[in-house]
């Protein structure tokens, strides 16, 4: 290598160094705080204990909460991987007329009913059908938000990849169900993993509709019992607020790394892999 | 084509399906015989508080004893005259304006308890919609009357569930306001350890001395919209009071008048002229900052409420505890602008929130409902409440013997109390309180007072009208 | 496996689709439908009401929940002249052109970019850290901008060797635009990277040989290869963005209230105005609206060359 080659290198892992830092330091509250023993609302070397993991534990609904968060978020992954795996395949496979159209304006609208405008009609939507205070009621509403970005997404995603494949099972004499879930899927494996992770990302984080949702607080997610580690005028008991970031955070984390080292992780059908 | 028309149809279809189901529900008027189901052998109860259970979960020491003391006991009592209740406590214990606004929803779909918690100025916006009714309508006049607690509540705190003359809930607790300040910080300031400032040019003093200390942020007064109705309560009102107005009176409420650009005035004096940090003002988290700053001993004065020292600085349970509170944490009256210059001629002023408890005209028990809500409010029940935190209650006999040994608290109860004043609890007050918050965040962003009282008495006429604002001009 | 034949960069979108499977207009119905049952119900339902309801005065509580009046287009004419709203649509477009099309997309095609050549462990480790950003719940990373921007104590101010500023007071609209990119680079970086998978080494490898440099190879192979997917991408983000309330959690909307902070402003407080917000929601899906078109419209102008 010459020396002009070199100095590009250096260069070339200095920026990488550079991003990575920026992408970390404000992640640093998350690693420290939760271990202090006097958190406060900014980055300090702890005063180390494990103590506010112990004091979060006493606490009935805590963990509790995470439970439920797993249920809702688990329940719309499957939901939305599913019915986005057969709708965008057929969408993508097949000319439909107006497919392109509708895609477009169910993504736009999908931006009302993610917004705060929509509560009532989605409360009394939830009331009328009996869905109030449910698990079940909770994950509709949130994949039915969800869908037309999956969709929209995944389609992309089919779009690109090689029809070879399909075309041999058919010669083959295989159903397009079979077709779908033996030779689509493992090949959209990528692009079904990213739209999962992408689901629970949104329903792990999502308040507004489980708050409006749940009457009984035993069915609160974490997203919505995170806010009553609060005191009475609003001010965070940064205590438990920090370990049950870290512990709200963990499952989501861990989850990715899971999904991503099995399935891999991208938008894209590419072939290489 | 006939696939785009499919595709649609489908989704139509769907639509109208749903919307057939979802009919248009006429809610019936809130209430019904106040007698229903009084003699019922088994029942159950639902009560809801903006309370959760779990150490440091909001409100926990409410939602402990509800759960452990007066859910039992009351259960206990009505099996002791064979009837069979089931009581059970609907958690909550999310951001306040969360908690109403879910409650808007509930009421509205007759999902919500059957006893329900509520700050008190909401009263007059879930009155107007219907969804609370006076307690003489839902449970009887002459059950409610004849409670004894009436006796044991002042008529001003009472007045804190009240809206048109009627009474709509029972008021659970109060507050009051006074001015906290740091003795070691004065002391080295050169000021009194027993400070009672006089006037509003008092505080300026005090502040400009704090001021030479280094490091130290002479004052807090609150502003701005980040702190909401703590803005209103703990800096605005308490001021203008003590120009000698109230902010709604005879039907009328303070446009731009000289007393409002006083107030400004006085606003525009601190935070141009170093005393208070601006910054603090305008941060998402600047009043818990503002908090941690003053129990770190870097703020020297704080207009706040008795939840300050009881529940942020409190060396045990605090969220920014101070081991040295009762050494070092000192408390002054807020005085008028003027000795006597404040309403009513006083010469000092505070202002008084809190919350109640109401019955649900939608309930199915209203009588029960009632003696579930009156045994909540009983002597025994909130001494038991109290016993460890000590809060000033509605209740004249309970503050008596809870707060002998309590001299904060006692002095709110007896001396900050019969000196307060209330916020008026009408449906446009939330709208008006957030013009007033927003006026502030001009003047501590630089604005000249009298533009930014213009702007507000703008504001202000186009939400509740000319003929209901005494503008700056009359 | 060897490929088994060369892949043109398949353009995203309504392509020359080949039914592989033979599904058949019918089969294909009877995929999409429970899809589209479920958001018929639960997503077109609920915005044609979040619509209608756009049209009266109604109100989440006092007398305008029992009796709210059909008002017609008098929400939209009230925001339309509202200068506030016009304050929050320059603060929004501002937002999304800022953090999204500029911030997310060009990090992330850098970022992509840069990893094609760094090894497996860099490469992880970049990816993970950049993804970990954009998974982590709303309400911990308000916590964490805090944390990193605060005037006294913060991270950023601890590191930068000039003054102490107060970023979320002084600069809202720097804060929130340098966020939203920190938050959602991950999803352009992991599309740009699939994306330049797709571009045929061979092309590359021909311009490399007739003496192209890095940034020539950049712009004559790589962009026009991948333009469909970086309209695509810019449609989603932009959409994302432009009804993002995250930032809420960070400013708490002071000076810097983008248009979802507006909405819930409007919906939640003061007089909790939810037939106007619904109004609102309505004219930010028409400017969506206009964006996509812009973008499709980019997309096929592109095919037909």
């Amino acid at each position: 290598m010459t020396p002009a080659d070199v100095v590009r290198r250096i260069g070339f892992y200095t920026l990488l160094c550079l991003v990575f830092a920026s992408f970390v330091l404000p992640m640093l509250w998350l690693v420290s705080v939760p271990f202090d023993a006097k958190p406060s609302l900014s980055v300090s070397v702890p005063d180390f204990t494990l103590g506010n993991f112990e004091t979060l534990a006493d606490n009935p609904s805590a963990y509790k909460s995470l439970l439920n968060s797993v249920i809702i978020s688990a329940g719309s992954m499957v939901l939305v991987v599913s019915l986005a795996a057969l709708g965008a395949y057929a969408l993508s496979r097949v000319r439909i007329r107006g497919r392109d159209a509708l895609l477009y304006a169910l993504l736009l609208l999908s931006s009302i009913v993610t917004g705060t405008a929509a509560i009532v009609p989605l409360y009394i939507l939830l009331d009328e059908l009996q869905l109030l205070d449910s698990h079940t009621g909770v994950v509709l509403a949130m994949s039915g938000g969800l869908l037309p970005a999956a969709l929209f997404i995944l389609k992309d995603f089919m779009d690109t990849t090689p029809r070879s494949y399909e075309e041999s099972a058919r010669v083959f004499g295989a159903s397009p169900l079979r077709i779908l879930v033996d030779v689509v899927v493992p090949i959209a494996r990528p692009g079904l993993a990213t739209i999962a992770v992408w689901t629970v990302v949104q329903v792990w984080g999502n308040f507004l509709i489980p708050f409006i949702a749940y009457n009984d607080p035993d069915r609160f997610p974490a997203a919505v019992r995170m806010f009553t580690f609060y005191t009475e005028a609003g001010q965070p008991n940064l205590l438990l607020i920090s370990a049950f970031s870290l512990a709200y955070a963990i499952p989501v984390i861990a989850m990715y790394l899971f999904v991503s080292a099995r399935y891999g992780f991208r938008f894209h059908g590419g072939i290489k892999h | 084509m006939r696939t785009t028309r499919g595709l649609v149809g489908t989704i139509l279809a769907g639509t109208l399906i749903v919307a057939s189901c979802v009919g248009g529900d006429d809610e019936d008027p809130a209430g019904g015989d106040a007698e229903r189901n009084a003699d019922a052998e088994s029942y159950t109860l639902r009560v809801m508080s903006n309370a959760a259970l779990g150490e440091g979960a909001k409100n926990a020491e409410e939602a402990m004893w509800i759960t452990e003391y007066v859910i039992p006991e009351f259960e206990a009592a009505q099996e002791a005259e064979g009837i069979d209740v089931t009581v059970e406590f609907v958690e909550r214990g999310v951001d306040d304006d969360d908690y109403k606004n879910k409650l808007a929803l509930d009421m509205g779909a007759e999902e919500a308890a059957d006893v329900i918690a509520i700050d008190g100025i909401w009263v007059g916006e879930f009155a107007a919609a219907q969804e609370i009714a006076p307690l003489d309508d839902t449970v009887g006049a002459d059950e409610v009357s004849a409670w004894e607690g009436w006796d044991q509540i002042p008529d001003t705190i009472a007045s804190l569930m009240e809206f048109d003359g009627d009474r709509y809930g029972v008021p659970a607790g109060t507050d009051g306001r006074v001015i906290y300040y740091r003795k070691d910080l004065f002391q080295q300031a050169g000021l009194p350890a027993d400070w009672q400032p006089t006037s509003w040019q008092e505080i300026l003093d005090a502040a400009e001395a704090l001021g030479e200390l280094p490091g130290v942020t002479p004052m807090q007064l609150n502003a701005g919209t980040a702190m909401t109705e703590a803005t209103t309560m703990q800096g605005f009102l308490p001021l203008l009071n003590g120009t000698g107005v109230e902010l709604y009176a005879d039907g009328k409420w303070q446009g731009a008048t000289p007393e409002v650009v006083e107030v400004l005035e006085m606003y525009a004096t601190v935070y141009s002229g170093g005393l208070g940090d601006p910054n603090l003002q305008k941060t998402v988290k600047g009043r818990d900052d503002s908090f941690l700053k003053f129990a770190d001993g870097e703020i020297g004065m704080l207009i706040e409420s008795d939840y300050f020292w009881r529940d942020v600085v409190n060396p045990r349970t605090g969220v920014a505890p101070m081991d040295n509170r009762d050494d070092v944490v000192g408390w002054a009256l807020i005085p008028a602008q003027e000795p006597g210059s404040g309403i009513e001629g006083k010469d000092f002023l505070s202002l008084s929130g809190g919350g109640g408890w109401v019955v649900n005209p939608d309930t199915e028990y209203p009588q029960q409902a009632w003696d579930f809500l009156t045994f909540m409010l009983s002597k025994e029940a909130l001494l038991e409440r109290l016993a460890n935190e000590p809060q000033v209650s509605p209740r004249t006999d309970v503050n008596d013997e809870l707060l002998r040994n309590d001299p904060h608290l006692a002095f709110i109860a007896d001396e900050v109390l019969p000196i307060t004043d209330f916020r008026p609890a009408l449906e446009e007050y939330t709208d008006v309180s957030l013009f007033i918050q927003e006026a502030t965040l001009d003047v501590v962003n630089g604005a000249d007072p009298a533009e930014a009282a213009q702007t507000y008495e703008e504001k202000l006429i186009e939400r509740v009208g000319e003929d209901a604002v005494v503008t700056g001009s009359g | 496996m060897a490929l088994a034949e060369p892949v043109e960069a398949a353009p995203p979108g309504p392509t020359a689709s080949t039914d592989a499977a033979g599904l058949g207009r019918a089969r294909a119905w009877l995929f999409v439908a429970p899809g589209l049952v479920l958001v018929a119900i639960f997503l077109v339902f609920p915005a044609l009401w979040t619509i209608y309801l756009g049209t009266t005065n109604y109100e989440l509580l006092g007398e305008r929940k029992v009796s709210p009046e059909f008002v017609g287009l008098d929400n939209y004419t009230d925001t339309l002249a509202d200068p506030e709203f016009h304050d929050s649509v320059v603060k929004t477009l501002l937002f999304v052109f800022g953090s999204a099309l500029v911030g997310q997309m060009c990090l992330g095609f850098a970022i992509a970019w840069m990893l094609r050549t760094a090894g497996v462990w860099v490469r992880r480790t970049v990816e993970t850290v950049v993804l970990m950003a954009w998974i982590l719940p709303g309400s911990i990373v308000g916590f964490l901008w805090y944390a990193f921007l605060s005037e006294d104590d913060g991270t950023l101010n601890a590191i930068l060797p000039v003054g102490d500023s107060a970023w979320l007071v002084e600069h809202p609209m720097w804060s929130i635009v340098i966020f939203n990119t920190w938050r959602g680079t991950a999803f352009s970086m992991l599309l740009f990277t699939a994306a330049l998978a797709t571009v045929p080494p061979s092309q590359l490898e021909t311009a490399r040989l007739s003496g192209a440099g890095g940034w020539q190879q950049l712009r004559d192979v790589v962009l026009p290869n991948i333009r469909g997917h970086i309209l695509t991408n810019a449609l989603l983000i932009s959409l994302w963005t432009f009804n993002d309330f995250t930032p809420f959690l960070i400013t708490g909307g002071e000076g810097s209230e983008i248009l979802p902070i507006y909405i819930y402003k409007t919906a939640l407080t003061g007089q909790q105005q939810l037939g106007l917000a619904s109004a609102v929601s309505l004219i930010v899906l028409l400017i969506n609206l206009v964006v996509a078109l812009a973008y499709l419209a980019m997309l096929r102008r592109r095919r037909v060359r």
